[in-house]
């Protein structure tokens, strides 16, 4: 789908690509910055969930009798209380209730809640609600939900979401919710024939985001509607599933977002925004519910995933040809998984000029915590196993790493998936690019390995955003538009591209959080979006404001508006020149009054998922590792990252993007996991489940900021900050490769290490 | 019970339960919500105050605990000349993104620079270890630490 590209005027204001210092440092230094945990409004209760202690059971009764005579318990939610409405929900399917209506799916699904003049009491009532479970056989793992006579997860039929976006969804096949299927049949031939075949099935864990920030709402329902402080990267999605939930209009529910404490996809669609305004509606006051860390770890989490991939290639190391199968384990419902499906169905190939490919991802049910989004979903799946294969058939033909990429990888313009976007990036560049930065020609230590990995991420999501852009009698302006900040520095990135535009510093640029009634309407904040798609709505809307002050200008000059510049705050003509405040003034006179713009960005197709992406989000990065034979230990000593991002508006959060996803990177390939036996978490807390440190940063790190101006955002930008996430894993999952050992599960722990190692060198004997 | 304690260089008397924890009385109770929950086990740092100038987990520390003592949290420490040199430290080398690890870790940089303590990018990454952070991925955190240290980091 093309994105409106109007080139926006570049008056080399230089707001643009200078590292200003964060607009919201000062805020959050200082302990003011507001978060949902932080708010309290008049009359508000404190809400806390009983949440099942098994994976699968029938609800045979439920006794809430001793809770509601607590003192101070004022209300206490069931699935009783939700016989007015249709209480199901789930942005792709619609599969999940409120709380448990007659049976559990996974440990941790909401059952009741409670709420309560303050978080002990509530807490103690949840613990009063007595429940009668039946057990019932677990599906606790992907074998387990594809065994032909598997127990079904959920037996209704499939409803579809408000915006699963990927056309009809097929019939929920067994415990198969959907299926996303690429490529053609002329794979098979090659295969047969191919010089060289390599073949492999790979485990990916699955792992927790860790937003320090846990899931928080504050949920208001009265007779003007239902109002929301709520942690939510797309207010704008989770306001239109409110309203179609409990049955009001879209003007009637309002959802306030302050500052995210970070959010990484956690945040991605609705969460505990229907729970909250259930309780708050059954309270008649409002109601406060935030998640413990145990709580927000079954919330939401990233997909564990099995994959079988063989890839053809011929003896002097030409790629043909690749197959997959890949099975993402959704938990126990859908929540962003058909989304994950697809994303990863497309990074299945990777970025290289295949004579033929088939690719059959599968996103199947099971009895565990429901899996979404977390940064650069699907290709953080499987860019690693298929980088780990062009690996093995270089080794085989005797070829380099970077050589056998920059003789196969696809060149701008290449269709990169069938009827899509065509490949809008250089990558052969940006290989050797990492590759220098890591110095891949260095003289290498004993024991240690390097790998890079290289891949592209269908990122943008849907090309729908809008924003406002006001500037005050003052001159300052105020910048109105939906997209959240989670730590990522957006507002950051709006007021520079405002000030640019409107040729004035962007320290007078002020860009403040959603509010549904006030803020245009943005479609999310996630597939690395914001400053490309937000920031181009904002960059037309500035330029409204700018033809206004060209106008006015035009009043006090009479010379063609050519000759008028528009300079540091102010508009000049020959040696004059009138600031903003005094053009605004001209126009409103003394009392003052606003200079406004408007505008959108939308789709120009039909705005269908095969149109897409809006741009490709490059995913390479390279790393060198010691692994210590001895114990397993792998330790990451060198990481370089490309960031391809075609025009960087504030280049150092661009390089701190990078920086952040390594270190998700690093954990996820290193260290976590989380770990269940038979359908119980067993890992449910930061001792257990570890994240990494300052310890864990690697020795040296270098991020590479490519500018070549080919993104469809705003000066020529595209986004950032997710592909760096899913190049690092598979820059180490290489990089072990390359050290000698090898590599078919992640996380790379010690023991998993070793027991390689054990095993290579039985093996051989 | 009854604690008296100095809160922020004031004189306080709190009534508290023995188990009310220290970080409920100051958010709930004194508005103070400049440090934040997240882990509740003492790994995430991000609750982190200052009891007689040391870094304290706030989740995990009675409020009882305090009688006698002085606590110090952001909202008492940004009104310090001190703070100001660590704040423009983590602005300049954008060391803090969704700034909710961002007050704890200004508060325990401080404590460990009163004590001597970050001598080298060895002693940064072990005074530090105790605070996560989720978004930087610590390189920028290293850099304004060492900067304020005097210490070389590496890149």
């Amino acid at each position: 789908m093309t994105v409106i590209d109007v080139k926006g005027p570049t008056v080399g204001a230089g707001q643009v690509g200078r590292s200003m210092r964060r607009v919201d440092a000062d805020e959050k230094l200082r302990g003011e910055a507001q978060y949902v945990g932080d708010i309290v409004i008049p009359g508000m209760l404190h809400g806390k969930v009983l949440r099942s202690p098994v994976p699968r059971a029938r609800i045979v009764s439920m006794d809430t009798a001793a809770a509601a005579t607590m003192p101070g318990v004022v209300a206490i939610l069931t699935g009783d209380d939700l016989l007015d409405i249709d209480p199901f929900w789930g942005h792709a399917i619609k599969d999940r209730p409120i709380v448990a209506i007659g049976m559990v799916r996974f440990v941790g699904e909401p059952v009741a809640a409670v709420a309560a003049v303050d978080e002990t009491t509530a807490e103690a009532a949840v613990k009063a609600i007595v429940v009668e479970y039946e057990d019932l056989p677990v599906v606790g793992t992907l074998d387990e939900a594809l065994a032909p006579d598997a127990p079904l997860v959920h037996d209704g039929p499939t409803r579809p979401g408000l915006f699963h976006g990927l056309g009809t969804l097929p019939e929920r096949d067994g415990n198969v919710c959907y299926r996303y299927r690429i490529g053609t049949d002329e794979v098979d031939p090659i295969f047969e024939t191919a010089e060289v075949v390599v073949e492999g099935t790979y485990e990916f864990p699955g792992v927790y985001q860790y937003a320090m920030e846990t899931h928080g709402v504050v949920a208001q329902v009265d007779g003007t509607g239902i109002t929301l402080w709520a942690t939510c990267q797309h207010p704008f999605l989770v306001r239109a599933e409110i309203a179609a939930l409990f049955d009001v209009p879209l003007g009637k529910v309002r959802i306030h977002v302050p500052y995210l404490g970070g959010g990484f996809g956690s945040k991605s669609y609705t969460k505990m925004e229907p729970i909250t305004v259930a309780l708050a509606r059954k309270a008649g006051r409002p109601v406060r519910i935030v998640n413990r860390v145990d709580e927000s770890m079954v919330t939401t989490r990233r997909h564990n995933a099995r994959t079988w991939m063989r890839t053809a290639a011929t003896s002097d190391g030409r790629l043909l040809a690749r197959e997959a199968r890949v099975w993402f384990d959704t938990g126990a419902y859908a929540d962003n998984g058909p989304r994950v499906t697809a994303t990863g169905g497309d990074a299945a190939p990777g970025p290289y000029r295949w004579s033929a490919m088939r690719v059959d991802a599968l996103c199947v049910y099971t009895n565990t915590a429901p899996s979404g989004s977390y940064r650069a979903f699907g290709a953080s799946h499987l860019q690693w196993v298929g980088e780990l294969q062009v690996d093995e058939v270089a080794r085989t033909v005797g070829m380099d790493p970077v050589e056998i990429r920059r003789l196969n990888l696809a060149r701008p313009g290449d269709e990169v998936r069938r009827g899509g976007k065509p490949l809008d990036a250089d990558l052969v560049g940006d290989v050797e690019k990492v590759a220098d930065a890591l110095g891949w020609d260095r003289p290498r230590d004993a024991d240690t390995g390097r790998g890079l990995s290289v891949g592209l991420l269908a990122a943008g999501a849907h090309p729908v955003s809008s924003a406002v852009v006001r500037m005050e009698t003052d001159g300052d302006v105020v910048v109105l538009v939906g997209s959240t900040e989670m730590g990522q520095g957006q507002r950051t990135a709006m007021a520079q591209i405002a000030a640019e535009v409107l040729a004035m510093p962007a320290e007078r640029v002020r860009c403040q959080g959603t509010d549904t009634r006030f803020t245009p309407y943005d479609r999310s904040t996630g597939a690395s979006r914001s400053t490309t798609l937000a920031g181009l709505a904002v960059q037309k809307a500035a330029a409204e404001v700018r033809e206004d002050l060209l106008d006015i200008a035009a009043l006090v000059w009479p010379h063609p508006v050519a000759s008028i510049e528009l300079r540091d705050g102010a508009a000049r003509c020959g040696g004059e020149s009138r600031t903003y405040p005094e053009l605004i003034a001209r126009r409103f006179g003394l009392s003052g009054g606003q200079l406004t713009g408007e505008a959108d960005v939308h789709p120009q197709g039909t705005g269908s998922y095969a149109e897409g992406p809006v741009f490709w989000e490059v995913c390479i990065a390279a790393a060198e590792v010691h692994v210590d034979r001895a114990t397993g230990q792998v330790t990451v000593r060198r990481t370089a990252t490309i960031a391809d991002v075609g025009k960087a508006i504030n280049p150092q959060l661009v390089e701190r993007q990078d920086e952040g996803a390594t270190m998700q990177g690093i954990g996820n390939a290193l260290f976590e996991e989380m770990v269940y036996a038979d359908g119980i978490l067993l890992n449910d807390n930061l001792l257990e489940y570890r994240v990494p440190t300052i310890e864990d940063l690697p020795a040296h790190s270098t991020c590479v900021i490519v500018e070549n101006g080919d993104g469809p955002g705003p000066f020529g930008a595209k986004g950032c900050g997710e592909g760096a996430f899913a190049g690092i894993i598979g820059a180490i999952a290489t990089a072990v490769a390359d050290a000698g050992v090898p590599v078919r599960e992640l996380p790379l722990t010690p023991e998993r290490v070793w027991r390689s190692i054990q095993e290579m060198q039985e093996d051989h004997r | 019970m009854r604690v008296h304690l100095t809160l922020n260089g004031r004189p306080t008397e709190l009534d508290v339960a023995p188990s009310d924890l220290l970080l409920d009385v100051l958010r709930d109770r004194l508005g103070l919500t400049g440090g934040k929950r997240s882990c509740d086990v003492q790994v995430c740092g991000a609750c982190t105050v200052l009891v007689d100038g040391g870094p304290v987990s706030s989740c995990t520390y009675l409020a009882a605990e305090a009688h006698g003592r002085q606590v110090m949290t952001i909202e008492g420490f940004r009104e310090t000349p001190a703070f100001d040199q660590i704040a423009d430290a983590f602005a300049r080398h954008a060391a803090l993104q969704c700034g909710f690890c961002t007050t704890a870790l200004v508060l325990t940089t401080h404590a460990l620079l009163e004590e001597g303590e970050l001598t080298d990018e060895a002693s940064i990454r072990h005074g530090l270890s105790g605070n996560l952070c989720r978004c930087t991925g610590y390189r920028a955190i290293l850099e304004a630490v060492a900067d304020l240290a005097g210490a070389e980091a590496s890149a």
